[in-house]
C-alpha cells in the first residue's frame, strides 16, 4: 500500500524580501509501507528541507510553495492545528540530528517520557507514573538500553546513549513514518555502526515506513532497500540500493560513488567532485550538475531531465536515462554510447 | 595544486624541521565526585614523528587520541613523560616560550564551523597569527593572506577575503582553518579529525590539500582520525589508540592490511563503504 505520495513539491526560503532560496523543486515521489528509504546528497540539496516539509516541520523563513504531500490519504499540507498534532501521533515523525542534544539537561530520561505521552494523550487518557515507567522501560529496551536509564540525566550519558533516547521517545508515538535527519553523523564510527543497526533492526521488528537522509552514501547503502539521490532540490536518481554500486548511473551518482573507497585496497584513488553545487537563489536552466559533468552534452543547459527508467530504477539524465518527452535526447545518448562524443 | 611561493622558509628545506619524539606520554585526569577518582587518559604512549613525514593516529572517541594531541601542541601538560620538538622540551614550556611554539606548530580544529569567529572575516581570522607572531606590515599582511587563500584552493582570493563565515560552505570554512595554521609557516601541524564534519565529497579535497602541503612545504603531520581513509590516504604511517594505549604501530598500509588487534578489525569493520559486499576491494 502507498503511505506516502508526494507530487510538485516546491519549498522556498525568503530570509529577506527579494530574496527567494529554491530548496526543493518539483519533487515526486511515492513510498510504500515498510519501505527503508535513503535520501542522499550534499550539504545543501534540500535532503532536509524535503525531510522537513514531509512531517510538516518547515518554519519560517521556509515555505511550502506548492505541491502535494498524502500521507495514508490524507493531505498533510493543509492539516493545522490539533488535527495536525493528531498526526504526530501513529502518524509521521522525525529524528533529528541535534536531537541527542536537545534533551532538557535538567530533567531525567523518565521525565522526557512523561512529557511526551502527556503531550500526545488521548483526550481522557492518562499516565500515571508507574505506567510511564513501564512504557519507557519498554521502548528503552526496543533501542538495546538498560532501563536504568530512566534516572540518568542527558549528561550521564555519551553520545550515542542519547541519540538512542531521542531515538526511544520518537517511538513512544507509534508512528507509521520516520523521518531520520541525519541520526548518526555527529557519532564515532563505531557507534554510529551500531545505532544504524539498532535503527535498521527496529524498522524490520516495528514495520514503520522510514527515510534516512545521510551525505554518507556508504551508511545508506548498507541499511537501506532503496536510496534516492538529491542534487540542488530535485531528485536526480532512484534504485534498489543493491543495484547502486553497479552499471551506469547519473553522474552525479557515479561521482558520489567516487569519493569511496575501501581503506585495505592496494591503491586508492579518491577523486571527490570538483565544483560546487549551484546557487539556488538563482534561476537554474537546464541540469543544474551540468557545470561539473563529465558527459555534459548542449541539451543539458537547456532543458531539466525529467526523471526517467534506467535500470530498474529513475534517474533524470539525458544521456544515461533519455527521456521520450524530451526531443532528441535519445539521439544525444546514442551518440555518446557510441563514442562519438568526448567522454571522461 | 600548483605551489605557491613561500614567505618565510624557502621549499626544498625538508630537513630543516625538527622530529618529534614522545616518550613514556601519560595523562591522567583527577575526576571530582564520586568514584576512584583518578582517569588515565593516555597511558604510557611514546612515537616519533620523522621529519617532513605524516603520523596517524586512530582510535574511538574516548581512546586519548585528542588528550595526546593536545600535549604535543602544548596546550596540556603531561602527567609523566617527556614530548621534544628537537632540542625542545614541549611539556616544560611555559608564556613566552609556548607563544613561540604555537608559531612553529599549529593545530586544525575539527569543527571548522566553531573554529572561526562568525564575526571576523577571513582576511581578519588569516591576519591575526601574522601579525601576532610575525609582526608583519598590513600592506605584507594582505599580500601574505591572498598567497595563502590560493594556497589552500579558495580562488580567487579576492572574492573570498571578504567573506565572513556563514557565507563559505563546510569545507571552504576548513580551508580557512587551514590558511590561519599555515600563516606563520609552521614545521609541524597537528589536524585533528579534520574532515569529519564536511560532507563525503569535500573530504577528498581537504585531504589531497594536507597531503599537497606536506609534499610541498616539507613539513610534519600529525593525523587525528577515526576515519581510518582519510588515515590511508595521506599517513605513512598509523598508531590505534585504544583506551589510552597503543595497541598497534607500523606503516598504515601493511597495519589495514593486516590487522592484529582485535580493535583495529572492529573499526575497519565499521567504515561504511558502498563496496564492501562487493568483497574484492575494488575502488573503482
Amino acid at each position: 500500500m502507498t503511505l506516502l505520495d508526494v507530487h510538485g513539491v516546491n519549498v522556498v526560503y525568503e530570509p529577506s524580501r527579494g530574496t527567494r532560496i529554491w530548496s526543493v523543486r518539483e519533487v515526486d515521489l511515492a513510498l510504500e509501507e515498510g519501505e527503508f528509504v535513503g535520501l542522499v546528497g550534499e550539504s545543501g540539496c534540500g535532503k532536509s528541507t524535503l525531510g522537513f516539509a514531509l512531517t510538516r516541520m518547515l518554519r519560517a523563513p521556509a515555505r511550502l510553495e506548492n505541491g502535494v504531500i498524502q500521507f495514508d490519504g490524507v493531505d498533510v499540507a493543509s492539516l493545522s492545528g490539533e488535527v495536525l498534532r493528531r498526526q504526530r501521533r501513529n502518524g509521521f515523525a522525525i529524528v533529528l540530528q541535534s536531537g541527542m542534544n536537545a534533551l532538557n539537561p535538567v530533567r531525567n530520561v523518565e521525565d522526557h517520557f512523561a512529557d511526551i505521552l502527556k503531550a500526545h494523550a488521548r483526550s481522557g487518557e492518562h499516565h500515571p507514573r508507574a505506567a510511564v515507567r513501564r512504557r519507557g522501560a519498554e521502548l528503552l529496551g526496543k533501542v538495546r538500553l538498560d532501563p536504568a536509564v530512566l534516572a540518568k540525566f542527558p549528561f550521564e550519558l555519551s553520545g550515542g546513549m542519547r541519540q538512542r533516547v531521542s531515538i526511544a521517545l520518537v517511538l513512544a508515538l507509534e508512528p507509521r513514518m520516520i523521518v531520520f535527519d541525519e541520526p548518526t553523523t555527529a557519532l564515532d564510527v563505531i557507534v554510529q555502526k551500531a545505532v544504524m543497526k539498532t535503527i535498521q533492526e527496529l524498522q524490520q521488528e516495528s514495520g514503520f515506513t522510514a527515510i534516512l537522509i545521510s551525505h554518507d552514501l556508504g551508511v545508506v547503502l548498507e541499511s537501506t532497500n532503496r536510496v534516492m539521490v538529491m542534487y540542488a532540490g530535485r531528485i536526480v536518481e532512484d534504485q534498489p540500493s543493491k543495484d547502486l554500486v553497479r552499471g551506469l548511473h547519473h553522474p552525479y551518482t557515479e561521482a558520489l560513488l567516487r569519493c569511496y573507497a575501501d581503506p585495505r585496497a592496494e591503491e586508492i584513488h579518491l577523486a571527490g567532485i570538483p565544483g560546487s553545487p549551484p546557487d539556488l537563489s538563482l534561476p537554474v536552466s537546464g541540469c543544474a550538475f551540468a557545470p561539473r559533468c563529465p558527459l555534459v552534452q548542449d541539451i543539458c543547459w537547456k532543458v531539466v531531465p525529467p526523471l526517467a527508467p534506467l535500470g530498474r530504477g529513475l534517474a533524470a539524465c539525458h544521456v544515461r536515462a533519455p527521456s521520450d518527452k524530451v526531443p532528441g535526447a535519445k539521439a544525444v545518448a546514442a551518440k555518446v554510447a557510441s563514442g562519438r562524443v568526448g567522454q571522461t | 595544486m600548483r605551489q605557491v611561493p613561500d614567505g618565510q622558509r624557502a621549499s626544498g628545506k625538508a630537513s630543516s624541521v625538527p622530529p618529534v619524539v614522545v616518550d613514556g606520554v601519560s595523562k591522567i585526569y583527577r575526576v571530582r565526585g564520586r568514584g576512584s577518582g583518578r582517569f588515565t587518559a593516555v597511558d604510557n604512549v611514546s612515537f616519533t614523528i620523522p621529519p617532513g613525514s605524516a603520523i596517524g593516529l586512530v582510535g574511538a572517541s574516548g581512546s586519548g587520541k585528542s588528550t595526546l594531541a593536545k600535549m604535543i601542541t602544548g596546550s596540556e601538560r603531561p602527567t609523566s613523560g617527556s614530548i621534544r620538538f628537537g632540542e625542545l622540551a614541549v611539556e616544560s614550556l611555559h608564556a613566552n616560550g609556548l607563544r613561540k611554539y604555537h608559531s612553529r606548530a599549529q593545530m586544525i580544529f575539527q569543527d571548522p564551523y566553531a573554529a572561526l569567529n562568525p564575526l571576523h572575516t577571513v582576511a581578519y581570522t588569516v591576519t591575526r597569527p601574522l601579525q601576532n607572531f610575525l609582526n608583519m606590515s598590513a600592506a605584507r599582511a594582505r599580500d601574505r593572506v591572498h598567497e595563502l587563500l590560493e594556497t589552500v584552493g579558495l580562488t580567487p582570493p579576492g572574492q573570498y577575503a571578504a567573506k565572513l563565515p556563514h557565507q563559505l560552505s563546510g569545507g571552504q570554512r576548513q580551508r580557512v582553518v587551514v590558511a590561519r595554521a599555515l600563516a606563520c609557516d609552521p614545521e609541524l601541524l597537528v589536524a585533528d579529525e579534520p574532515v569529519s564534519m564536511l560532507d563525503v565529497s569535500l573530504r577528498a579535497g581537504v585531504l589531497r590539500l594536507l597531503a599537497d602541503l606536506r609534499a610541498n612545504r616539507g613539513l610534519s603531520l600529525l593525523y587525528i582520525t577515526h576515519d581510518l581513509l582519510g588515515a590511508r590516504v595521506i599517513t605513512d604511517e598509523i598508531l590505534v589508540l585504544h583506551k589510552g594505549k597503543v595497541v598497534e604501530q607500523g606503516p598504515t598500509k601493511y597495519v589495514l592490511q593486516n590487522p592484529k588487534h582485535e580493535y583495529t578489525i572492529q573499526l575497519l569493520d565499521a567504515v561504511a563503504t558502498p563496496f564492501a559486499t562487493d568483497g574484492n576491494g575494488s575502488t573503482r
